[in-house]
């Protein structure tokens, strides 16, 4: 039985150019581990999409990416504001983003959703004025098939 | 899988073994080795970047030469159309297309006639339904083979249709067959007079299996200098220009996609912004747009490496060459307003051919992972490129899987060293 990798990633929540970048990084390595094209893009979205969430509403936070034969999990943990009502924060096209930041092309209010879809298990734990920690699993569709 | 044959490579003469080249490479193929450059056919995607950055010129791209043509034949002339962008004072194409006749092209057939047509097959793709969004273009060379060596999910939104140097080269060969009957097809030479060694890989390997219509690939600045000489600004050109604005503005960023006629579209060139842009694609970032137009060079194909113009100055001077021409000069008959002829589609599908895979056994593959997480973590972080790898993280890579001595580090060595100085016999 392979060792867990385990890999950590610190979101910059000032700097908003390099948001998603994280998420590139897995994706290579997932790449480099020859799981197959559907696995890594699920992977990839669900990232992203968390990691973007920690960026523009909460100052960013941290990722760590947990990779097992047959699962990926990543837990996006971040001192934000929280979330107040998760399952209004779910809805499609549900999204406080401000201006600005939709003048970018973000906050079409489909991360979360987007991040369940895309993802076989997914846990929102948030604290008012604490912080939200998001934890997603991908179980891996065979590895190595391309 | 079958070697693909490049057409970057090296002069070892020249080659100073500097990391200039190393850091710049988009898909790090290069390695420094012996005090020279080393690029890993694998991986290279015959982007030219290298060319761009080497100081020395030990980097070159490989054309076939005019001189080699065998001058029996009858050699047509396939002019891309960042080709128009190269002369100075020009005000009319025909004097291009009469010097490639006077330096002894048998004929002409510009690719901007073959853009314009791909042109309308794009629209009628583009309309149709079940397609994936956004529809990638299949023009520039370097970004295909990049798709399908790194974005396994994209390859099915790369537009299945020949690029017009395709086209050109087979109507070409029609043309020509249909004008002087007793040719034989062999006895007719397509030459491609190419902006970038990207085209002329192309050619070489040919495209998912078959063969191209084009035969041999000069390089644009070759032909240039030969051209400069004869073409003569008294002298009425008896050759004249079939493209229209279309077709000329295939030769930089945004031509491609502005000839739609849809305003969905992203257009990004050089190939640093083509790689974060797929990575965004892939992401699901862009969900908005219906079409992307890469190019792997600045500015698009005016900016290859074969060209000899700044690339900006060569998009100024054809849209003064384009000014007062109509939209576009090849259209496809009325009647004919469904579908598209077989021979304009890919053969098949394009398929991902992942490179850099550590290991087809996942458990090795994660434990070599593993190795290389915990010594690129001991690496001073500092992506010198003294160990002849671009990035500490590479070097890592290199030593777990390639084998490398850990001692190449030089700054690994010398803290070593310091060590060894400093607790004599404790290791
Ligand atoms: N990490 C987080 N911290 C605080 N609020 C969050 C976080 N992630 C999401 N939210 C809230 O949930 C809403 C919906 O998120 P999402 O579906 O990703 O849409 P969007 O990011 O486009 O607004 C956000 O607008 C925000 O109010
Ligand atoms: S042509 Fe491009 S991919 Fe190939 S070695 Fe040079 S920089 Fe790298
Ligand atoms: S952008 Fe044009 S010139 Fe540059 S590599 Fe691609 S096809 Fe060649
Ligand atoms: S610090 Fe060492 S490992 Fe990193 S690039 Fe320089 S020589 Fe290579
Ligand atoms: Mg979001």
């Amino acid at each position: 039985m392979a060792e867990t990798l385990r890999f950590h990633y610190e979101v910059d929540g000032n700097n908003f150019t390099s948001a998603g970048a994280a998420s590139v990084e897995v994706k290579r390595k997932l790449r480099q581990l020859g799981f197959d094209a559907e696995t890594i893009r699920r992977v990839s979205i669900a990232m992203y999409e968390g990691e973007i969430n920690m960026v523009v509403h909460a100052r960013g936070g941290s990722a760590d990416v947990y990779v097992d034969k047959d699962c990926i999990t990543i837990i996006l943990a971040d001192r934000g504001p929280g979330i107040p009502d998760i399952s209004l924060a779910m809805q499609e096209g549900y999204s406080t983003a401000p201006d600005n930041i939709r003048a970018l092309g973000f906050g079409a209010g489909m991360g979360l959703p987007n991040m369940k879809r895309y993802t076989d298990e997914m846990k929102i734990e948030t604290v008012l004025g604490k912080g939200t920690t998001v934890t997603i699993k991908v179980y891996t569709n065979g590895a190595n098939k391309l | 899988m079958k070697q693909y044959k490049h057409s970057v490579s090296l002069d070892l003469e020249k080659c100073k073994g500097c990391t200039n080249c190393l850091k710049r490479c988009p898909t790090e193929a290069i390695r420094i080795r012996d005090g020279h450059a080393v690029i890993n056919s694998d991986v290279c995607i015959d982007c030219g970047e290298c060319i761009r950055r080497c100081p020395y010129q030990a980097k070159k791209a490989n054309f076939d030469r005019y001189e080699d043509i065998d001058a029996k034949k009858y050699r047509i002339a396939l002019p891309a159309p960042s080709f128009y962008g190269q002369f100075v004072d020009l005000d009319d194409v025909d004097y291009v297309l009469q010097g490639l006749l006077d330096i002894g092209f048998d004929d002409v057939f510009e690719v901007a006639r073959a853009a314009e047509i791909v042109t309308e097959y794009t629209r009628r793709y583009m309309s149709e339904q079940d397609i994936s969004y956004p529809v990638i273009n299949s023009a520039c060379p370097a970004v295909v083979r990049l798709i399908t060596l790194r974005f396994p999910y994209l390859c099915a939104h790369v537009i299945p249709m020949m690029p017009p140097i395709e086209l050109a080269g087979k109507i070409a060969r029609e043309e020509a067959i249909a004008k002087h009957p007793e040719l034989k097809p062999e006895d007719i030479a397509i030459v491609f007079i190419s902006p970038c060694p990207a085209k002329a890989s192309y050619v070489k390997n040919g495209f998912l299996g078959e063969k191209s219509h084009v035969d041999y690939v000069v390089s644009m600045s070759d032909i240039y200098f030969k051209l400069i000489g004869v073409m003569k600004k008294n002298a009425t050109p008896k050759a004249t220009s079939q493209s229209g604005m279309i077709g000329m503005s295939w030769a930089s960023t945004g031509g491609e996609a502005s000839a739609l006629f849809n305003d969905k579209y992203l257009a990004a060139d050089g190939i640093e912004n083509v790689i974060h842009v797929l990575d965004e694609i892939e992401t699901g970032h862009f969900p908005m747009l219906q079409f992307v137009e890469l190019n792997a060079c600045p500015g698009g194909c005016v900016g290859g490496v074969a060209t000899v113009e700044n690339p900006y100055i060569a998009r100024v001077r054809l849209q003064a060459l384009r000014r007062y021409l109509p939209v576009s000069q090849n259209r496809l008959e009325k009647s004919d307003n469904e579908g598209y002829p077989e021979e304009i589609l890919f053969p098949k599908d394009l398929e991902y051919r992942p490179v850099g895979k550590f290991d087809d056994d996942l458990t090795t593959a994660m434990q070599k992972m593993s190795e290389i997480e915990d010594l690129a973590a001991s690496l001073p972080a500092l992506d010198c490129g003294s160990c002849g790898a671009p990035t500490c993280r590479a070097f890592a890579e290199d030593v777990v899987l390639g084998g490398r001595s850990i001692d190449e580090c030089i700054v690994y060595m010398r803290e070593r060293i310091q060590k060894m100085v400093q607790y004599p016999g404790e290791e």
